[in-house]
């Protein structure tokens, strides 16, 4: 039952990607290896399109990735799987809602974690990098795009636009 | 309640990239235009919602609709914010996979790749900057990066590996 199963994993992504945005990519990258919905190289194309669409990256995500593997109830399954944790765990928390954040075990944890969901984005950040940076030509578009993106802070849209360009012009 | 369900759509609708992109337009129509929030309450939602598993903008969402209407608040006001996602990102996706083997398309695609990898490392350089504090931190990125590297552990096993790290050793000790 694929609805169930998208359900399912979805719900995982939900539970375990703390931080949100780019933190669900490592475990989108961990559906692309175990199940044949969407491959690397989608889900890289996944990303832009979230970036450059309304909504919440993990949210957008969710919906492609659903709708890949089975269609519009695909999309509904993996979408409401991933926001499932959040609804339950704050409507559980909303009452005691500061003494949680300030909880010393809380902080403790998540200064353990951010560190790990770096790693874990450097690891796709390389998946992408194998996918997308195959020639000198790729690797110097790259280069200008990483220094431009750290110098001139313009929207990800207004990047993934021209980078679009560029792919049809040098027929990348 | 209707008014709850439209401020979510729409703030889903006009908010690109999530997470702190949406900031500035809840406190516009949270803070200001319905005063269900203050400025610091929303403050407390975005860092509640950067401890708790999922997506920002929807915890900020459930924990509104919750405040307002209870349960059926929350559900309805998280509804709102990821149905005009779902709507355009399934469009999209039923008319890519029908233009997908044009060679524009295919060329346009291979470039936005190539920005992709660029604007990752542009986020994990802030990333890093906030994140790996301390010496502890050096050791649960190398430990958690040799993890996925060498054993090919799976993003879950990391995360639950590191908050039990996290607890160990104790990195906020003495901080308030």
């Amino acid at each position: 039952m694929i609805y169930l199963l998208l359900f399912y994993e979805f719900f995982k992504v939900g539970l375990f990607a703390i931080g949100g945005g780019l933190v669900t990519i490592p475990f989108l990258f961990d559906l692309a290896e175990q199940y044949p919905w969407f491959t690397a190289s989608e889900l890289a194309d996944m990303i832009a399109i979230s970036e450059s669409t309304p909504g919440p990256l993990g949210v957008n995500m969710a919906t492609f990735a659903g709708y890949k593997a089975g269609g519009i109830l695909g999309a509904i399954s993996a979408t409401f799987g991933l926001v499932c944790p959040s609804l339950i765990i704050i409507m559980l928390i909303s009452k005691l809602l500061k003494k949680f954040s300030d909880n010393p075990y809380v902080q403790n944890i998540l200064s353990g974690i951010r560190p790990a969901v770096i790693a874990l984005i450097i690891m796709a950040g390389v998946e992408i990098a194998k996918i997308s940076l195959v020639d000198y030509t790729s690797l110097l578009i790259f280069a200008i795009f990483a220094l431009s993106i750290r110098f001139y802070k313009k929207s990800p849209i207004f990047y993934i636009v021209i980078a679009a360009v560029v792919g049809i012009i040098f027929k990348l | 309640m209707g008014q709850l369900f439209v401020t979510f759509f729409k703030i889903g609708l006009f908010t690109f990239g999530g997470g702190y992109a949406m900031l500035p337009l809840l406190q516009d129509e949270i803070v200001r235009r319905h005063k269900w929030a203050t400025d610091e309450e929303l403050m407390d939602y975005y860092s509640i919602g950067q401890c708790t598993p999922g997506i920002i903008s929807v915890n900020v969402a459930t924990f509104i609709g919750t405040k307002l209407y209870g349960k059926i608040g929350g559900f309805l006001a998280t509804l709102a914010i990821i149905m005009p996602s779902m709507i355009i990102i399934s469009l999209i996706a039923a008319i890519l996979s029908q233009f997908m083997h044009n060679e524009y398309l295919k060329q346009g695609f291979s470039g936005i790749r190539i920005v992709v990898a660029a604007l990752i490392l542009n986020t994990l350089i802030d990333m890093w900057k906030k994140g790996v504090k301390g010496y502890q931190g050096y050791i649960i990125f190398i430990l958690a990066l040799s993890g996925i590297f060498f054993l090919n552990i799976s993003a879950i096993l990391i995360v639950i590996g590191a908050s039990i790290l996290g607890l160990i050793l104790n990195l906020k000790r003495g901080a308030k």
